[in-house]
């Protein structure tokens, strides 16, 4: 549970999922954010104005998955590094996760990293097909993986170092 | 004797947002800070800060800290002492500080009292062994000085230091055998609980630490799960091995100095200790001497830095410069603060100022 352990549920996580047909369409972005706290740097910070809280700033952040295009500015911003960009547009069996990672060193594009889940288990080794700098004051760089289609709701961090270059 | 209109005493997010504010109205005022370089716990926060653009969030604390900083230096209405350790404040409204190796007297017309907290402490087995510290020593060593803490450590406390502090640490290259928690529930922002787990660090909460042990410095530990009544429940001991125990079990508000000026001082559980009765303006029950930040009640850095403004626009208005400019400013501060404290997590804070506005304190 959440509150004793750090990992959201099944059902916390149901209550910030895009629809499959949305995910399908193309990147979006998931907000796991399940605490009214005072913060609100993902609305402020959304270009497409998709994010809002309409209760004030300890509001939970509300997306409109249609307004969203996936762009992923949100995920270098959010101060909780809790936002994920996920992208199943492509046809086969990999999809994109893009996560938020303040860790030296970095990746590479192309290298191959181990992908974490919400506790922190390996799924295996991944490759990496884009490393974003949020900019030099911001200072977070959003690494985007390609992974199994299956494990795109599950992979939401990657192990620090030990990168490979072939899988 | 040193004059000046306002004294601010402290130059963390209260501080320095406090004389900032108060030279915006035409104030002048002398910051005394006891560290070598102000900036109080901004100069060790590397992490996103919470809050609204208003307080900066988004921006790193380390970032934030430089800029009130740049804004205070730059200012001619504001001078800095730093290295400069305030002893005492008199009936006659004297502050007494050590500076440049003398004793220097200071008259000033209002003081901000901008202390902060301190640490507090757990007694267990082992605590004086060399390996065991607080979180604010771990931060220092590792965003200050560039020193590696430890190798492996234990983190006692799931608040937001614990948290906060033990993702650092893996930032810093070392390892967190885990996060102890006492109560129930973790107590800091469930993201930065979320942000350490998913890099496999367990965080068990109802487990206290019993003691720290190894041959003149720390090499294990041992833990054991607690029951509602926080006693350890035997056979659920476990060693833990590590080289430094890290402790982030809550903070306390410096206050010393407003019981020695003859503050009225209340005990108020929510808030975390012993903090001076203020009103609404955040001036204390000795005229003309104000509390802003940690010193008042323990809360985020981003409500210490709406408090300091407050105070520094009231003291400044006080003393004539600007009225009317200031009473909008500091509605428009009572208002963030209360947009700040609107939340759950806000609920605690906002128990704690409603029991000293039945002590005759803010509303």
């Amino acid at each position: 549970m959440l509150s004793k352990n750090g990992i959201p549920t099944a059902e916390d996580l149901k209550k910030v999922m895009p629809s499959e047909e949305r995910l399908a369409r193309g990147a979006v972005s998931i907000t796991e954010c399940f605490q009214n706290i005072p913060c609100n740097p993902c609305v402020t910070s959304c270009p497409q104005k998709a994010i809002t809280m309409p209760d004030g700033i300890n509001d939970l952040p509300r997306v409109d998955h249609e307004l969203c295009n996936g762009c992923g500015i949100c995920v270098s911003r959010c101060p909780g590094l809790a936002i994920f960009i996920v992208d199943k547009s492509a046809g086969g069996d990999t999809a994109v996760v893009r996560l938020p990672f303040e860790f030296l060193p970095l990746p590479q594009a192309g290298q191959y990293v181990r992908g974490l889940d919400r506790s922190g288990a390996e799924h295996g080794w991944f490759k990496v097909v884009r490393v974003t700098s949020g900019g030099a004051k911001n200072k977070t760089y959003t690494i985007s993986l390609e992974v199994p289609k299956e494990l795109c709701m599950e992979i939401r961090n990657i192990g620090i170092g030990g990168y490979r270059d072939e899988q | 004797m040193k004059k000046t209109e306002i004294l601010v005493i402290g130059g963390g997010p209260a501080g320095l947002c406090a004389a900032n504010a108060a030279s915006s109205l035409g104030a002048k005022v002398l910051l005394c800070e006891r560290d070598g370089v102000p900036g109080g716990q901004l100069v060790k926060q590397t992490h996103k800060f919470f809050g609204s653009e208003k307080q900066y969030a988004g921006d790193r604390g380390i970032q934030i800290g430089q800029m009130l900083l740049e804004q205070t230096q730059s200012d001619p209405n504001i001078e800095i002492y730093t290295d400069t350790t305030v002893l005492g404040i008199y009936e006659d409204g004297i502050a007494t500080a050590e500076h440049d190796g003398a004793h220097l007297k200071i008259d000033a017309e209002r003081i901000i009292v901008a202390t902060g907290a301190a640490e507090k402490f757990l007694p267990f087995e082992g605590n004086d062994l060399p390996g065991v510290y607080g979180a604010g020593a771990v931060q220092t060593l590792m965003n200050v000085s560039g020193v590696r803490p430890a190798q492996r450590v234990l983190m006692v406390g799931a608040g937001n230091i614990g948290l906060i502090v033990s993702y650092q640490l893996m930032q810093a290259g070392v390892e967190v055998a885990a996060v102890i928690e006492g109560a129930p529930n973790i107590g800091g922002y469930l993201v930065h609980a979320s942000k350490i787990r998913r890099l496999g660090v367990p965080i068990l909460t109802q487990h206290t630490v019993l003691g720290a042990y190894g041959d003149g410095r720390v090499q294990r530990a041992r833990i054991a799960q607690v029951d509602s009544s926080w006693q350890p429940v035997p056979g659920t001991e476990q060693d833990i091995e590590c080289d430094a125990v890290c402790l982030a079990v809550g903070l306390t508000p410096l206050t010393e100095l407003c019981w020695q000026a003859g503050c009225e001082m209340a005990y108020i559980r929510e808030l975390s200790g012993h903090v001076p009765i203020v009103n609404e303006f955040l001036e204390t029950t000795c005229s003309g001497i104000y509390a802003a930040g940690d010193v008042s009640g323990i809360e985020e850095a981003s409500s210490a830095m709406v408090e300091g403004r407050l105070a520094g626009y009231s003291a400044a208005a006080s003393l004539g410069h600007a009225p009317e400019k200031a009473a909008a400013l500091q509605r428009a501060a009572q208002e963030e603060l209360l947009e700040l404290r609107s939340g759950p997590a806000g609920a605690r804070i906002l128990a704690g100022i409603a029991k000293v506005a039945e002590k005759g304190g803010r509303r």
